[in-house]
């Protein structure tokens, strides 16, 4: 395998982040440490999960990632150029699909190319390139209210797509949607990454989905949260989850036991019993 | 079951019927009530009088003048107004800083009874139509610039937070993200503020000038002429139903794409 630096698309060098504890009193600490020492690569077309309990800090990596905020220990690097404020490289994602509801579909899409400046002549090209991939052809008009839930994400992913970036940064994306939706767009996302050999971190809490779309899994302990394990998926049809769930029933639930065994989700569950 | 079948358009029917039924009511109770009562007409005139007292006013008092000057400083004070509230609370909503600094006076004045102004606008710009338009501007100024501010602020979050990774300005931020999300609001603060420029401009009006419907109102009153009283206050409410109408039609066109039930009909 390929293991230079230059391989790597987004990686995490020693990140460590804190938040000015808002609550800070005498006996409290005066930092919250949300994570700390984390080690992170993703290869050149990886598709790679980031799971973790609930406030182990997943959502700041990426945060971090997409330059929105400054870690306060280590760096993040995106095409080998240290990520210091967000930038075209990195696209980013939310369980919220952010539409604009005084946009239509079109112009929700081209949102990011506007601001970058992208001229109106390839802004459109683009987009009716995009509606037609994320099957919205017909929508563009539509605002967002007058559309489903599942269209309303595949917009989202859309928008991400259109500025083009290297990597993409999910954040839970489908953890809103019920579960048939959310198949149907978890194959339209692992047909798209394999189409357009995307990069991705994706987090999310559906372990399934995690062994299903990955290449491989990063598993987060308790605050604060560090990685733990790194588990690779070595299953075919990364980029046909629906089929690798099927054909591949009984290593798909072997992972899925795995990392649940990992989060502790047992225990946790016996602990809450009544 | 057939009566079921034909409830929907009879109920809307019925509900119009009703409306109609409740004003010829009135009506007739303004009409023949005060002389049933023995109110005197100076007192309470019956709605006969005041609607030829209408015409009468036409001809003799020059009505529709008055009602002219009126409208165009209800505009002309309702523009000014949520222009100047819009501004002030785009720039206090987006810089917390300013809202600190300022928001003690800002309550204060908020708290002041505009209309309590309108004696020392005339004494400072005389009978012309200024004082009436600044009345006006400082009552309809309040609730567009509390419901732009207040819309600004709870701007998402993570929306302002998705136009950063895609590298935006601030003033894009500003122009393509939160200018736009405070628009409802807005309009709601800009439908207050329509119903508010009226009651500034009758007060100033009232208190000094010779001209507008509020200096009508209060010759009406002086002179023991009841009725042209009444037609005064009618013209107020019908320009004050005009400035809310022309409110709710741009906010139609403007807000269009919001669903329907997150209108409100009235
Ligand atoms: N802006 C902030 N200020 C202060 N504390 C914060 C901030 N953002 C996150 N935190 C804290 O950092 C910790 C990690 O939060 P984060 O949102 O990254 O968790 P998460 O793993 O994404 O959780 P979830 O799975 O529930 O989404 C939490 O304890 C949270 O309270
Ligand atoms: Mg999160």
């Amino acid at each position: 395998m390929l293991d230079s630096p230059d391989n790597y698309r987004i990686e995490y060098r020693s990140v460590g982040k804190q938040f000015v504890n808002i609550q800070s009193t005498g006996n409290h600490d005066e930092f919250i440490i949300a994570v700390k020492e984390v080690d992170l690569a993703v290869r050149d077309g990886e598709v790679v999960s980031l799971i973790g309990p609930s406030g182990c800090g997943k959502s700041t990596l990426l945060n971090m990632g997409s330059g929105l905020y400054q870690p306060s220990a280590g760096d993040i690097y995106v095409d080998e150029e240290r990520v210091d404020r967000p930038n075209a490289h990195v696209g980013f994602m939310l369980q919220k699909d952010l539409l604009l509801a005084w946009r239509t579909i079109r112009k929700n899409i081209e949102f990011g190319l506007e601001i970058q400046g992208v001229p109106a002549i390839i802004r459109n090209e683009r987009s009716s390139e995009l509606l037609e991939k994320c099957r919205l052809s017909g929508f563009e008009e539509h605002y967002p209210h007058q559309l489903s839930g599942g269209m309303r994400q595949r917009a989202a992913l859309a928008r991400t797509l259109a500025a083009d970036p290297s990597v993409l940064l999910l954040d839970e994306p489908f953890s809103a949607l019920d579960a048939q939706t959310k198949m149907i767009l978890q194959q339209d996302l692992a047909e798209t990454l394999a189409a357009e050999k995307k990069t991705a971190l994706f987090i999310t809490h559906d372990l399934a989905e995690s062994v299903a779309l990955s290449d491989r899994v990063f598993v987060m302990s308790q605050r604060p949260g560090t990685i733990i394990e790194e588990i690779d998926i070595d299953l075919p049809l990364r980029e046909n989850p629906l089929a690798r769930r099927h054909d591949w029933q009984k290593d798909v639930a072997v992972y899925v036991t795995r990392l649940m065994e990992l989060l502790h989700v047992g225990e946790l569950a016996s602990e809450v019993e009544i | 079951m057939s009566d079921q079948t034909k409830a929907k358009p009879n109920g809307i029917q019925g509900g119009i019927g009703a409306s109609i039924a409740v004003a010829v009511v009135f009506l007739i109770g303004w009409e023949w009530g005060p002389g049933f009562f023995n109110i005197p007409p100076y007192i309470i005139p019956p709605a006969s009088s005041v609607y030829f007292e209408f015409f009468h006013a036409i001809e003799k008092e020059n009505l529709f003048f008055h009602t002219g000057i009126t409208l165009l400083e209800t505009i002309a004070g309702f523009i000014i107004g949520s222009l100047m509230g819009m501004i002030i609370g785009y720039i206090l909503g987006i810089s917390p800083k300013a809202e600190f600094v300022f928001s003690p006076y800002i309550l204060a004045l908020q708290i002041a009874p505009k209309v309590a102004f309108a004696p020392l606008f005339v004494v400072w710009f005389g009978f012309t139509v200024y004082p009436k338009i600044l009345v006006a501007v400082l009552i309809v100024f309040f609730p567009i610039m509390v419901n732009v501010l207040g819309a600004i602020r709870t701007v998402d979050p993570d929306m302002v937070n998705l136009a950063r990774t895609f590298n935006a300005t601030r003033w894009q931020i500003f122009k393509m993200i939160e200018f736009r999300d405070a628009m409802p609001p807005l309009f709601s603060g800009l439908r207050i503020g329509a119903t508010l420029a009226i009651i500034g401009v009758a007060v100033g009006e009232m208190v000094g000038g010779s001209e507008g419907l509020g200096a009508v109102l209060i010759f009406g009153g002086g002179s023991g002429n009841t009725a042209l009283t009444f037609v005064a206050i009618i013209m107020l409410t019908v320009v004050g139903i005009l400035a809310y109408v022309a409110v709710v039609l741009v906010e139609k066109r403007v807000l269009h794409y919001l669903p329907r039930s997150e209108f409100n009909s009235i």
